[in-house]
């Protein structure tokens, strides 16, 4: 399966939270309407998209799953997160991204999850669209300012009917709220705080996140413990293409 | 010196015909939201060459761009090795959040991606792709790139301007989040290379036992990305 391919590097250490995968994919013909007619072929691709959330005590915000072209991001490194984006990652409310994605064109499928799920559990959506290039995922760490697990734009290009592939998924920092980790800011459990606040006082562009420091570990202001704490990877997607 | 691993490898390539030479594009991420990169190598280079072993004790030139982030010692040895080096392609610090393209090539002989810089603030922390085969099918190829920890230098992070080879010390953040007058950790070199067990830092910018900020400085890896496009 060429989609699934994981090419690993000679140097099993630098894979240690297991997400250094390499995967090379090569462009297919599949879709491309070989019949020889004009007629425009509409195509549809159908996936079933499936969360899990890995982290002993960060309930993670519903989901939210987009099928979209190469030139839809989510977010990217280093750049300011969506007004959208700042809304999930700060109070877990998918409602906001989801609308401005549906709007695209370039978005030929998306849906919102209505349910957390938490330490341990698994989330499933569905989507099912004009065939496209890539599916992006999203979702917030409900007991922390603005942290969130995402993949973005994993080619399903060539992954073919009935195959899945499966990737390990990292925690990123909108960088728009400051990590102050106090209750009044975290809208989880944890904290039972404010979500989504327009004001963006941290760095303001998106980083991979460093982790909770918590109470514990002598940030005596934290509503976090040791319990919150991660590490790389927090979720496992997985993408199996159904139609 | 770097240290030589064993070709078991060579027998099985001369029997799969000849690797061709590629051009490729390195495209190097810093994920981190606070932590800088000093000056990048990027290097191609023989399988056998490695600039460092997990585990291993580190060369004087791992050493030294681990510690202050000269890579002069290394670029050395690799061209002395006939490697191919882009050396700095960001033309300074690579801060949190940007990225800096490279173009090499790869030979018959030079297969593998290496990539090193010294993570600031840290004492002897450096993000690093170690001897990694580039592919000779024409695609676009991500790695993820973790923090090691040259293990030459205690992990004290105290900010002080620097210091000698071996000597605790961080010789600056400049993304300009540090506080000062940390006591620093009581620790000892660790004596080998490794991975990163991360920064502590504190929530004292007037002192602490670090100068680093626990709710800036920390990472969890992968620190950065690296998106190869061999052409």
């Amino acid at each position: 399966m060429a989609a699934g391919l994981i090419l690993s590097g000679c140097d099993n250490s630098n894979n240690i939270a297991g997400i250094n995968t390499a995967t090379g994919t090569a462009p297919t013909a599949e879709n491309v309407n070989v019949a020889g007619t004009n007629e425009p072929v509409v195509e549809t691709q159908s996936y079933k998209i499936s969360v899990k959330n890995l982290t002993l005590a960060q309930p993670m915000s519903p989901l939210l799953v987009a099928y979209h072209s190469k030139e839809v991001r989510l977010y990217t490194i280093g750049q300011p997160a969506s007004l959208g984006l700042e809304m999930l990652a700060e109070s877990g409310d998918n409602a906001s991204l989801l609308a401005t994605l549906s709007e695209k064109t370039e978005v030929t499928a998306s849906q919102g999850g209505s349910g957390v799920f938490g330490p341990g559990k698994m989330t499933e959506l569905t989507l099912n669209g004009t065939v496209s290039d890539c599916i992006s995922v999203v979702s917030m760490l409900v007991n922390t300012n603005d942290a969130f697990i995402a993949a973005s734009c994993v080619d399903v290009s060539s992954l073919a009917k009935g195959a899945s592939m499966t990737l390990q998924l990292p925690v990123y920092d909108a960088g728009t709220e400051k990590n102050d980790e106090e209750a009044s800011s975290i809208p989880g459990p944890a904290g039972g705080g404010e979500g989504f606040n327009e004001a963006r006082d941290d760095r303001d562009f998106v980083a991979s996140h460093g982790g909770v420091v918590t109470a514990d570990d002598g940030f005596i202001t934290s509503a976090l413990t040791q319990t919150h704490k991660w590490s790389n990877p927090a979720a496992l997607l997985t993408i199996e293409r159904t139609n | 010196m770097f240290i030589k691993v064993l070709k078991t490898v060579a027998l099985a390539s001369l029997l799969t015909g000849v690797t061709q030479a590629a051009e490729i594009e390195v495209k190097i991420i810093n994920n981190t939201g606070a932590s800088t990169f000093t000056p990048l190598l990027v290097t191609t280079h023989a399988h056998s060459t490695q600039l460092y072993t997990v585990g291993s004790e580190a060369s004087v030139a791992l050493q030294t761009m681990a510690e202050g982030g000269n890579i002069a010692l290394l670029v050395s040895d690799l061209n002395s090795e006939e490697a191919t080096v882009v050396a700095n392609p960001n033309e300074g610090l690579l801060f949190a959040g940007k990225s800096t393209t490279a173009t090499l090539s790869t030979t018959a002989t030079n297969d593998s991606l290496s990539i090193v810089a010294m993570i600031l603030p840290t004492n002897d922390g450096f993000v690093a792709l170690n001897n990694w085969k580039v592919p000779t099918e024409p695609g676009v190829y991500r790695v993820n790139l973790n923090a090691y920890d040259a293990g030459t230098e205690a992990n004290d992070e105290v900010i002080n301007g620097g210091a000698p080879l071996g000597t605790a010390g961080i010789p600056a953040d400049p993304s300009g989040n540090a506080g000062e007058n940390a006591t620093g950790f009581d620790t000892e070199a660790e004596g080998f290379v490794h991975v990163h067990r991360g920064v502590l830092g504190d929530t004292d910018p007037e002192g602490g036992k670090s100068d680093l900020d626990a709710t800036k400085h920390r990472w969890l890896n992968p620190v950065a990305t690296a998106i190869i496009t061999v052409k």
